[in-house]
């Protein structure tokens, strides 16, 4: 555990520094909700299952904040540390590699938590968000759905040659991921096809859990989901942890 | 009188595909010695050195750090080295006061970084962030980093590659200054002048072997090169004044210039004594030593930047 607190200290400065994280986890999502709750208000209709848009929208654009995080910043920053060297030098200090690869996560599990209070605030505000789910229960999908999202961030920094091969490999999973897993587009605008089709996706079943909590589901409803992620998660880190470079 | 060895390196080796890049290498570093490895780009330091550190696995031979396994036992090691790589960097946005508080919090023991940002003149920039540091402020920041810890070992890669050369002196000040703490000094560099200037005992690597190992004195001694003595003389000068002494082997005049060759130390007290016996005027008297680069061009038929 020796420099892991300081590291993730530090880190977190560093992305607060850098404005691009930010607004992406916090500014982009609140842009959406203006723009479709804007749009399409927060009735209840029979369309969401007696919810409104912006009640199944909020949860489901918690899935797009941990995308823009885990294929996007996580496997980015790791590679870029591996192709300048930073990773190189620490590797000539105490810090072993977990508490390096664990600073990344807890930074990025601050700010992918950030961006969802954020989310959630405003939408209570302006357009009455409704909620009938346990919190501790939504934190838990939160939760496993950002690690296993990252799980699958830091295989992609492992096997991706250079940093600029990791933003383009993520950039390709992550936008058909974010347009196809209800993300950003509700699930129900979908054809029946292609929500089979997105259920290969690890990201529509991060949107459909948190959807399910977040109106009172219990866990037991979603054992598929569950299932499907915890997978993903220990896959992706014994995967990871198998194709780890330090340069 | 030898200190104990602090590096022992036992017929290393390592190829990359069908380059080989190190090719049975031994020698010592002896503790609290300035040791170096000059050679041409290319010529297999930056391998050696890495795999010293632990950072690369080497093919075949032995290796003991401070008594341990570098690659068994790298971990034990980390406290007592620090340093300095090649090719590495840090995070853009860190700044320098963070980046030492950082290192200095991995290590149980080290030093107040407050002190050594002054000693390394880096105290004005202790906010400025790692990507607007100029190159020899990173360098020294490297330094700072390699220095945190209070280690008994040293490495410094090619420290001074790419600063200018007034930033190249303060740098030499300053590994001098870690020797004189009581550290042993594991460099490489391709400047001869720097291994010559800095260094107790110098390494000589060319295609991956030891061509040479001595004191920078002894190395140039044993190539048995001559000294040169150059001078610009009055009109009418006659070489034929020179060319008798015992100590000089070649007399050259280059209009009113006078180059004189020898090998022996009292080249010099001989041409004095000789021009002021026979009254012949002369001006801007020096005096040319062989250098390292002038052992490494006997040693392997080449010079050193080709």
């Amino acid at each position: 555990m020796r420099g892991f607190c300081q590291l993730t200290w530090v880190e977190l400065k560093l992305v607060l520094r850098e404005p691009m994280l930010g607004i992406f986890t916090v500014v982009f999502p609140l842009m959406m909700l203006f723009v479709f709750g804007g749009v399409y208000g927060n009735k209840p209709s029979d369309y969401f299952g007696g919810y409104g848009m912006v009640d199944v929208s909020v949860p489901a654009w918690t899935g797009l904040i941990i995308a823009t995080t885990g294929f996007l910043s996580l496997a980015i920053s790791v590679a870029t540390y591996r192709e300048r060297g930073v990773l190189r030098r620490l590797r000539l200090t105490p810090v072993r590699p977990q508490a390096i690869l664990g600073a990344q996560i807890a930074v990025l599990l601050f700010m992918n938590g950030m961006g969802m209070c954020l989310l959630v605030i405003a939408a209570k505000l302006l357009f009455g968000l409704r909620f009938q789910g346990n919190i501790l229960s939504v934190a838990g999908g939160f939760a496993l759905g950002s690690l296993s999202i990252f799980a699958i961030g830091f295989f992609l920094a492992g096997i991706a040659p250079s940093a600029r091969a990791a933003q383009a490999i993520g950039m390709i999973l992550f936008y058909p991921m974010i347009f196809l897993s209800g993300a950003t587009i509700p699930l129900e605008a979908m054809t029946g096809a292609i929500r089979q089709y997105a259920k290969v996706l690890p990201l529509t079943h991060v949107v459909t859990l948190l959807r399910g909590l977040w109106i009172g589901d219990s866990w037991g409803q979603h054992l598929t989901e569950v299932a499907v992620l915890s997978g993903v998660l220990v896959v992706g880190v014994a995967l990871s942890a198998w194709v780890f470079r330090w340069e | 009188m030898e200190g104990k060895s602090v590096v022992e390196v036992q017929d290393l080796r390592k190829t990359y595909g069908s380059l080989v890049a190190v090719d049975g290498v031994s020698f010592q570093v002896r503790e609290g010695e300035i040791f170096g490895m000059v050679g041409p780009n290319g010529a297999g330091k930056t391998t050696i050195i890495e795999c010293i550190e632990g950072l690369r696995r080497p093919d075949g031979g032995t290796l003991r750090v401070l008594g341990l396994d570098p690659q068994r036992e790298g971990r034990a090691l980390q406290p007592f080295m620090g340093v300095q790589l090649q090719e590495s960097a840090l995070q853009d946005r860190i700044r320098v006061w963070e980046a030492v508080d950082l290192f200095a919090r991995f290590y149980r023991r080290a030093v107040e970084w407050g002190p050594l940002l002054e000693q390394l003149g880096l105290s004005e920039a202790r906010n400025t962030a790692f990507a607007k540091l100029s190159g020899g402020q990173k360098q020294r920041l490297f330094v700072a980093l390699a220095l945190v810890n209070d280690p008994d070992l040293v490495f410094l890669d090619e420290l001074t590659t790419g600063l200018d050369p007034q930033a190249r002196r303060g740098v030499w000040d300053l590994i001098g200054s870690i020797r004189n703490r009581g550290k042993t000094v594991f460099l490489t560099t391709h400047f001869m002048e720097e291994a010559e200037r800095l260094c107790d005992r110098v390494a000589i690597i060319d295609h991956g072997r030891i061509v040479a190992l001595d004191s920078p004195e002894g190395l140039i001694r044993n190539i048995g090169a001559e000294s040169r003595v150059v001078f610009i003389a009055a009109a009418g000068f006659d070489p034929g004044t020179l060319q008798g002494l015992g100590s000089v082997s070649r007399v050259e005049v280059i209009g009113d210039r006078v180059i004189v060759s020898g090998r022996e130390d009292r080249l010099i007290v001989d041409v004095v004594n000789a021009l002021n016996g026979r009254g012949w005027r002369f001006r801007d008297f020096r005096t040319e030593q062989p250098t390292l680069e002038d052992v490494f061009l006997a040693l392997t038929g080449r010079a050193m930047r080709e």
